[in-house]
């Protein structure tokens, strides 16, 4: 009887990679719910063309790579890759815009740099930040909340509209953006920030039907959707409380400093935090392993730093939403945050 | 420290970071209490089951050990005996397959049990207490008791320690899934263990004693409670379960808050971990005198029929242990020896257990799944979060891969116990403790290299210095040669050969001649003339003869001995002082002798045969010292090819001396016939002495030629034999002869180095002695003859030709002498 | 005019600046370790002389004259990695190619057959070899570092290069490659 060797330990806790990224998309799906609730069913449009995309992507370099597809194609990151794309682009973008955007992510970010694990920069973002700066009409087309829109948009037009450009009936997703009142929507974010740069006051911009009381219609729901998925994350364990308590930790005092400070011209904290991709990026963007921090008081660093910079720029910069760049650009500093936190070993430092 | 032990006292425990909960499997195995096995038919005992020197071994093959009886005997650093586990035969004592990952072989002691399972003496101790801590160690050393919670380390050192103890803990978590070896042990025995647990207070002295149990041992936690509610320094603390609480390291910190600083012992801070297995060994060492023998193993996993906990003897094989509990291997199937965390996989089921075995793990596919493939690391951290060392495993993994060991030792990777947690959560699969024990081999041959490295280089620094200065100093040396011989010494090596020439030559026999005509003259004048010759003067000539052919052979040392400087100059100065001590004796003697000549005027007619017998002898003499002189001037050469020239010219010149000496008999007896008779006799006796001398001189020929043998040992042989015959001869008149013989013999050993001369001069001093007897023989027998001369003038002619006769009778026994010697 | 001004400014200033550099450049000198003991540190130290020098002191020296770091095969490729970061140079494979895992060997004498010449002797670099002229030879293995230099000179060819036993401190995990096989 020939007896296997095996090195230690034997025994495992069997959280494999697979479950752990379809466990994250499967934590998308309230937002997910959400969005098609609020915005339309595109945006199921637009995912399933990023699956095929980056499924086919992924695939074509593994096999230049010479490396065995399947199982390197199962463990789901590219999926969730591609999940998180289409999460954050306008549901009405059209196809081109998507397929781009996950080729760029899954061929450039993540296997030339080495594959799984090896990227330095979050793809999804990457590529969001890529079609937001090659292609700034299409990917500022946001719909307005269904129930503001001029006309509804039946499934087979939206269809049409990504495919074609245009609807059946022929017209052209600027047309769409018409709301009830004659004006074209924007996000909440892109409102707020041009009605002050127009000098009006926040209150007198969350006056517009575009918003309730607290936040913008449609928005709000969806990062509440979004927030009760990372928090299941949480719960599973998937994911650690640093970066995202410190993200959002950071944006609330960033925005109640700014708020006291001159309540006319800045939106409130609950403003900040339920509008644009602020719950998708805490819990979702921000936490992606591979290229945020590895320790945990790199990572509380990490988050607050995100957190800063997203008012910064919203507050302060050229775009609406920040939170891809923010991202970005902590994504460099995270080797050096590395460097500097590694936790004190048991031993040493003790006398 | 006060309010620690407080807080202690009130069941506070202190978190570890990270950790994981693995599903512990324990109750697979409670289900019975340890069983005893029969007896296996071979027991393995491994020489080294413990951290430190192997004992050294006491039995030898085919011996008959009792159960209990030492194998080895403690020899070294850290070593600790084994003992026979059952009385049997010892049928093989060589290298087996060790209970290593590695399984590479390890001296054991193959034991073949004879059933009996006889004890040998045993000393149980009644009274502990009575016994003095070096006893104690002792019985504990010696009763082979080494850490049986996995290290292996020996407990004697541990209990021997000299620092000071406030925390005695005493290990009982058994951390590990399946391993249930412990539990059942406290729950059986926990009474023998609290008492091996105050063995220890004992020795120690702690101010309080830990028991540190997992929440998941009820049953164990109240026995123990139990057994040790009458000692109130020993305490019982439950501890949440959590792997690896039960790492030496991990449970100071759960049951006191301390950690151990870096590159220290627990002893450093005051505390000392033991398992309760090792205590309980203890306390059977001491009071039932039984050395360490056997262990509770824990024999589990899904593909054993009777999975449970055993006592199992030290070397009992594995395989004894799967069969005795129904054993039915899956394809693929993994024996591992310990934990699912920290065990390790064995090649074969032929290897005996150690004291450190704890379990005999044979899972199935289903209870312990085979990790799938390796996949990328996504820097998820899920393995820093589960580390109780707080390291940060994926870094450590990034460098091992890379082999970065600079950075590894920046990260510690040495402080990494090998718990197997990071791995054990890792979503990608990687064997984490893999690499990191490829790389602390690694890191550590590096080291290893690096220090011989540096001893290499040291070594051929070394060497090149010992060449440099071995060829200075040859350099040296061949400077020194030259110097030596320079043109004035040459001038005077040259002037003493030309001096000892001439004189040897020439002035002696001149001078000889005119002494003894002198002699003669002072004689006849004088009344008391002296029966015995009077030879003083010839003596003093011999001796100045003597002193210059000594002074030649001092100029010949000089020059060979410039090679040999440091060790000729003693042994010649010596030997100067030596001949020169020796030529004043004989300087007093010849002149004491001289004027006892002087002061004893004698007979005229005895004066006349004596001045007749003086003039021959003294002639005589002058050949022979002359043949002497040539013989040892002609000795002196290295060459054998000129001794024996030497030699030829010597015999030639003695035949002519002989020759010469009858002549001058014959005219001595023409120009002074005073009495014919003693004319007659006194040819005669020159004949003889002639004869004598000629006879001397072949000797010394003959000697000579046997001087220069091929063969050193013949010559050192026969030197030796002559050397025997010539002390035979009676010394009491040759005494001044020897002495001037000896004078000038003993430079020349010491003046040639090589051991051919040395023999050579030995067989020459024999020649010299050998000359000297027949010298004195030749004077002997002038004596008796003249004597019988004096007496019986009648018979004259009858006395000549007897004379004549036992001249001839002695020279032929005298021939014979030596062909004998040549012989040999 | 302007041209004027700006010419003489900036070149007093680059004057000056020139001047405090120089003066830096004596007055804060650091000595370091000479190049040749940094790279002799860096060598394996087995004195074979397969890099063409008679040691490795010398080559340490070469190298520091501007030789080919590749040439010491007992160092392999760490040390070629280690010297290229040191002189600043392109890291080059191995001259000679390299031996993929070198095992290593020390050498043993065949006692038997060994007529005490001492030609090994005086072969060997670092003075592992005991003996004397008619003596019995032998080998000290915790000095010999393999440089195989006493095989040559031997008359008889009574040396043996044998590679050293593992043991388990310097066993290295390699779980595949245990010899042990089940009898039953």
């Amino acid at each position: 009887m020939k007896l296997t060797m095996a090195s230690s330990p034997h025994n495992h806790s069997h959280k494999s990679l697979s479950r752990l990224m379809i466990t994250v998309i499967a934590a998308c799906i309230p937002g997910l719910i959400a969005q098609v609730f609020f915005f339309g069913s595109a945006v199921l449009i637009q995912l399933v063309l990023a699956l095929i995309t980056v499924s086919a992507c992924e695939a074509a370099v593994l096999l230049l790579r010479k490396r065995k597809v399947w199982p390197t194609l199962s463990d789901g990151s590219a999926w969730l890759t591609g999940v998180l794309l289409a999460l954050s682009i306008p549901p009405l973008a059209p196809w081109w815009i998507i397929v781009i955007g996950c080729m760029f992510a899954i061929v450039i970010v993540k296997q030339l740099y080495g594959g799984l694990g090896f990227n330095l920069f979050n793809p999804a973002m990457a590529a969001y930040v890529l079609l937001l700066v090659s292609f700034p009409v299409q990917m500022t087309s946001w719909l307005p909340v269904s129930d503001l829109l001029a006309s509804p948009i039946s499934f087979s037009q939206q269809l049409s509209v990504i495919f074609n450009g245009f609807t059946s009936a022929g017209f052209s997703v600027d047309q769409l953006r018409v709301a009830i009142d004659g004006t074209t929507m924007a996000t909440p974010l892109d409102t707020v920030k041009t009605d002050v740069a127009h000098h009006l006051t926040v209150a007198e911009s969350m006056s517009k039907p575009l918003f309730n009381d607290w936040f913008g219609l449609g928005w709000g729901w969806v990062n509440l959707g979004f927030l009760i998925g990372g928090l299941y994350l949480l719960k599973a364990k998937i994911i650690n409380w640093h970066i995202p308590v410190s993200f959002l930790g950071a944006l609330t005092i960033c925005s109640a400093i700014g708020y006291i400070a001159s309540p006319g011209t800045e939106a409130g904290v609950v403003f900040h935090l339920f509008s644009g991709a602020t719950m998708l990026g805490a819990f979702f963007i921000a936490t992606d392993p591979v290229s945020a921090s590895t320790t945990n008081k790199g990572r509380l660093i990490y988050g607050a730093l995100i957190g800063l910079l997203v008012y910064l720029i919203r507050t302060f910069g050229g775009y609406p939403d920040a939170v891809a760049f923010s991202v970005l650009l902590l994504n460099m500093a995270v080797p050096l945050i590395d460097y500097y936190t590694q936790p004190r070993t048991y031993g040493h430092g003790v006398k | 420290m006060e309010t620690l032990i407080e807080q202690i006292k009130q069941g506070k425990v202190w978190p570890f970071p990270g950790g994981i909960h693995p599903p512990g499997q324990k109750h697979v195995s409670t289900t019975q209490s340890i069983q005893r096995l029969p007896l296996p038919q071979k027991l393995v005992v491994s020489l080294k089951q413990h951290i430190g020197a192997n004992g050294k071994l006491i039995v030898e093959k085919g011996q008959q050990v009792l159960k209990g009886q030492a194998l080895t005997k403690p020899s070294g650093n850290w070593s600790v005996p084994v003992h026979a586990p059952t009385s049997g035969i010892i049928c093989e004592i060589s290298p087996m397959p060790s209970a290593h990952p590695s399984a590479l072989p390890e001296l054991s002691v193959v034991i073949e049990p004879d059933g009996l399972d006889n004890w040998c003496e045993l000393k149980p101790i009644s009274d502990a207490a009575a016994l003095s801590h070096d006893e104690l160690v002792d019985i504990i050393h010696q009763s082979g008791i080494a850490g049986m919670g996995g290290a292996g380390f020996p407990t004697y050192v541990k209990a021997d320690s000299r620092k000071d103890i406030d925390f005695l803990i005493v290990n009982a978590v058994e951390c590990e899934p399946y391993i249930t070896a412990d539990d059942m042990l406290m729950r059986e025995h926990a009474d023998g263990i609290v008492a091996g647990i105050e063995l220890m207070q004992q020795l120690l002295s702690p101010k309080l004693t830990i028991i540190g149990i997992e929440d998941n041992k009820p049953e164990a936690i109240a026995a123990m409670k139990k057994a040790a509610q009458h000692n109130h320094n020993i305490i019982v603390q439950t501890v949440p379960t959590v792997y690896p609480s039960g790492g030496e390291k991990q449970l100071i910190k759960i049951l006191t808050g301390k950690e151990v600083p870096n590159g220290s012992i627990p002893a450093d801070i005051g505390m000392l971990v033991q398992n309760v297995g090792t205590l309980f060994a203890i306390n059977q060492a001491v009071f039932e005198g039984k050395p360490l023998i056997e262990r509770v193993v824990t024999v589990t996993g899904n593909t054993i029929h009777k999975p449970g906990n055993v006592w199992a003897l030290l070397g009992t094989e594995i395989k004894h242990l799967l069969d005795c509990q129904g054993f039915s291997p899956v394809p693929q199937q993994r024996v591992v020896m310990g934990g699912p965390m920290m065990g390790f996989t064995l090649p074969t089921v032929r290897i005996g257990i150690v004291k450190a075995t704890n379990c005999i793990l044979a899972p199935d596919h289903q209870e312990l799944a085979e990790p799938g493939d390796e996949k990328a690391c996504i820097r998820c951290s899920a393995c820093a979060d589960a580390c109780p060392a707080s390291l940060l495993p994926q870094q450590l993994q990034w460098f091992a891969k890379s082999k970065e060991y600079d950075k590894l030792n920046e990260h510690n990777l040495f402080d990494c116990i090998e718990c197997g947690a990071c791995a054990y959560v890792c979503p990608s699969e990687i064997p984490l403790v893999q690499y990191y024990r490829v790389a602390k081999a690694e890191i550590k041959e590096q080291q290893a290299e690096q220090i011989k490295a540096e001893r290499a280089k040291e070594r051929f620094e070394a060497r090149k210095e010992r060449l440099e200065r071995e060829q200075e100093e040859r350099q040296n040396r061949h400077k020194r040669k030259p110097a030596a011989k320079s043109d004035g010494e040459k001038q005077k090596v040259a002037d003493a050969l030309a001096r000892v020439k001439s004189k040897s030559d020439a002035k002696e026999s001149k001078s000889a001649v005119a002494a003894a005509i002198a002699r003669a003259k002072a004689k006849k004048q004088s009344p008391d003339a002296e029966l015995e010759p009077d030879n003083s003067e010839v003596a003093k000539e011999r001796a100045a003869r003597k002193e210059q052919a000594r002074k030649y052979k001092e100029q010949k040392a000089l020059e060979q001995g410039e090679e040999n400087r440091d060790k000729d100059d003693k042994k010649s100065a010596v030997a100067a002082a030596i001949a020169r001590a020796k030529a004043k004796k004989a300087a007093q003697a010849a002149e004491d002798h001289v004027e006892a000549a002087d002061a004893a005027p004698k007979d005229d007619k005895k004066a006349a045969v004596a001045a007749a017998i003086a003039r021959a002898k003294a002639k005589k003499a002058a050949q022979a010292a002359e043949n002497k002189g040539d013989a040892e001037e002609d000795s002196a050469p290295v060459d054998d090819k000129k001794a024996a020239v030497a030699a030829a010219i010597a015999r030639a010149k003695a035949k002519k001396a002989a020759q010469a000496a009858e002549n001058q008999d014959d005219a001595e007896e023409d120009s002074a016939p005073v009495d014919d008779k003693k004319a007659a006799v006194a040819a005669a006796i020159a004949r003889a002495k002639a004869k004598k001398a000629a006879q001397a001189a072949e000797n010394q020929d003959d000697a000579e030629e046997d001087s220069a043998p091929v063969d050193d040992k013949k010559a050192a042989v026969a030197a030796a034999i002559a050397r025997a015959k010539a002390k035979k001869a009676p010394k009491e008149q040759a005494q001044s002869d020897d002495s001037h013989v000896e004078v000038d013999s003993k430079p020349q050993p010491d003046t040639n180095e090589s051991s051919e001369d040395k023999k050579k001069a030995a067989t020459e001093q024999t020649q010299s002695d050998i000359s000297a007897n027949s010298v004195d023989t030749e004077i002997k027998p002038a004596d008796s003859d003249v004597e019988q001369v004096s007496n019986a003038p009648e018979s004259k002619e009858d006395k000549k030709k007897a004379a004549v006769a036992r001249a001839i009778a002695r020279a032929k026994a005298k021939k014979l002498q030596q062909e004998g010697n040549d012989k040999s | 005019m302007t041209l004027f001004y700006a010419l003489i400014a900036l070149g007093s200033l680059a004057l000056v600046f020139g001047l405090i550099l120089g003066f830096a450049a004596i007055r804060f000198r650091v000595e370091s370790n000479p190049i040749v003991d940094q790279i002799d540190t860096i060598l394996p130290q087995t004195q074979c002389g397969q890099c063409g020098y008679p040691g490795c002191r010398p080559y340490a020296e070469a190298i520091a004259n501007g030789d080919e770091i590749n040439k010491c095969p007992p160092g392999g490729e760490a040390t070629v990695k280690k010297l290229a970061d040191l002189m600043g140079v392109e890291a080059k494979p191995l001259a000679g190619g390299e031996q993929a895992d070198p095992i290593k060997t020390v050498a043993y004498i065949r006692e038997d057959e060994c007529i005490g010449c001492t030609k090994c002797i005086q072969a060997c670099p670092v003075d592992a070899i005991v003996g004397a002229t008619r003596q019995m030879h032998t080998v000290l293995i915790d000095e010999c570092t393999g440089c195989d230099l006493c095989v040559e000179p031997c008359p008889v060819d009574c040396i043996d290069m044998l590679p050293i036993k593992e043991t388990k401190q310097t066993w290295k995990w390699q779980l595949n490659a245990i010899p042990v096989t089940q009898v039953d």
